[in-house]
């Protein structure tokens, strides 16, 4: 079977076995609303304040939802032995990673696509700069994470306290382009500056380090 | 081996006094430095906080350097090279991390300045080789060598980002530190790169001293764990 | 040589460089005469 069709039939296996268990899903959409809320009772500011502040107050946020959501992206393939499978077999196990990967990216920005209403519920936002640039980079930003979150997700397999060694590996790498995104957003909520070169930033990060992911995950895979 | 590393010792130590009195010795002093003038005396931080942060640089290379001949050739050497290197580089980094703001605070009034690209690039470097060590001190897997060194891999990798992000961050935020700008009177670069020797040399010496004992460390378990076996089969 | 307002920061940052650097030469300290009781240990 070729790359991409692994690829596809292990996301299509995903999505079908996450949508029939909807508990996983239903507690997670829980758990993105309660975010939201307790962000808007933690920080409370005017109108003014908040365009400046919401940039980072909202990627801090889905930050920690992805983080959540990263936590259980192999539990099923350590319960069912799939990863000792791939590391037996000569195949490599790059189109597992990325169906992985893109799996968690629609699941987080399902998430995403959940908060930001809320958000802009709560804080009265509204995007004084060309706001249809915060798609690509809300997609730019969630990919950063995501790809990142997916390979560590991998390496932390093997650790004690599984569960906080992702993100004490997630968070110090994903500075760059967590100002990149933080930035991005607060630039185009408060018309102020170009997001251009932080679009250009997260452009940039994502190839290198979807690039390494692929590379370096069978590498990772056979060390366990 | 033993002579080679005396003999680095007292040059370490040489030249780390050399160095100590230079930086702190003013120009009616033989061999004296003279004082910055906007900001005095206490600029003499300056000569201990920039040795480190270059000294740290070059560790965390030499780290990038072993652990990717590592991955290629297998080599234990390699790996134990690129632990000593982190943790060293992790110490001196945390040298900068509290010189810095202790110069900062009497020269520009604050303890930290959120667009300072030099302090808070170091700051992410040191949170990223903390997390390589915590990496290796929690992995419960046989293969740990491996795991880190594709580790110390990316963040290498993501060091260019750190720099190039808080630099466009600075240029949109202006700063209320003026940089120390390029222009250093030569007696200054002088000491500047007496310390560097210095404490290139103590790292050697201390790169060593941590390379041998994790050496050592590594046969002795070996010998236990053989010991265990042999007593269990009895 | 006159007094400067801020020795005491120039004092306190020598002194913070060599107290990290300290520390981590005990932890290595501590190492090793840990790792000499293993060897000695051994030996018998």
């Amino acid at each position: 079977m070729s790359f991409l069709a692994i690829t596809r039939a292990t996301l299509g296996k995903d999505i079908r076995l996450e949508w029939r268990s909807k508990d996983a899903i239903n507690a997670m959409l829980f758990f993105a609303l309660l975010v939201v809320v307790i962000f808007s009772f933690a920080f409370d500011p005017t109108a003014e304040e908040s365009r400046r502040i919401a940039g980072g107050l909202i990627w801090v946020a889905f930050l920690f939802a992805a983080v959540v959501a990263l936590n259980q992206t192999w539990a099923r393939e350590l319960r069912n032995q799939v990863l000792d499978a791939y590391r037996v077999s000569p195949a490599p196990a790059n189109p597992l990673f990325l169906a992985k990967a893109i799996g968690n990216f629609i699941f987080v920005s399902v998430l995403e696509g959940l908060m930001t209403p809320l958000f802009i519920a709560f804080y009265k936002l509204r995007a004084l700069g060309p706001g249809w640039e915060l798609l690509p980079i809300a997609g730019l930003g969630t990919w950063a994470l995501v790809v990142n979150g997916t390979f560590f997700a991998a390496i932390s397999l093997r650790t004690r306290s599984r569960e906080i060694m992702l993100p004490l590996l997630l968070f110090p790498l994903s500075i760059p382009a967590l100002l990149g995104m933080v930035n991005a957003t607060t630039a185009i909520l408060t018309g102020e500056e170009s997001a251009r070169f932080w679009i250009a930033l997260l452009v940039a990060y994502d190839v290198v380090f979807t690039t390494a992911c692929l590379l370096l995950f069978d590498t990772v895979l056979e060390a366990e | 081996m033993k002579r080679g590393f005396t003999i680095l010792a007292i040059v370490t130590g040489l030249l780390l006094a050399f160095g100590f009195y230079k930086a702190l010795a003013p120009l009616s002093w033989p061999l004296g430095t003279p004082t910055e003038q906007t900001m005095g005396y206490v600029q003499r931080i300056f000569y201990y906080h920039v040795s480190s942060a270059w000294t740290a640089l070059v560790l965390f290379a030499i780290n990038f350097v072993s652990s990717i001949v590592f991955l290629v050739k297998r080599n234990e050497k390699a790996d134990i090279l690129a632990l000593a290197t982190a943790e060293l580089g992790v110490v001196f980094c945390a040298v900068v991390l509290v010189t810095g703001p202790i110069w900062a605070r009497p020269v520009w009034g604050i303890w930290w300045d959120p667009a300072d690209i030099r302090l808070n690039s170091t700051l992410a470097l040191w949170l990223i080789y903390v997390s390589y060590l915590v990496l290796r001190r929690f992995s419960t897997s046989s293969k740990t060598p491996v795991i880190a060194a594709v580790w110390a891999i990316f963040g290498a990798l993501d060091v260019p980002f750190v720099f190039f992000s808080i630099w466009f961050f600075r240029t949109q935020h202006p700063s209320p530190v003026i940089a120390q700008g390029g222009y250093l009177d030569p007696r200054m670069w002088i000491t500047v790169l007496i310390n560097w020797a210095a404490f290139l040399s103590l790292a050697w010496l201390v790169t060593w001293t941590r390379y041998r004992l994790e050496f050592a460390q590594r046969k002795v378990h070996e010998a236990e764990a053989l010991e265990s076996l042999r007593e269990g089969s009895q | 040589m006159t007094p400067d307002p801020h020795h005491h920061f120039l004092i306190a940052a020598y002194i913070a460089t060599w107290a990290i650097h300290g520390t981590y030469f005990f932890i290595l300290a501590r190492k090793s005469s840990r790792l000499r009781r293993e060897m000695e240990k051994l030996k018998k």
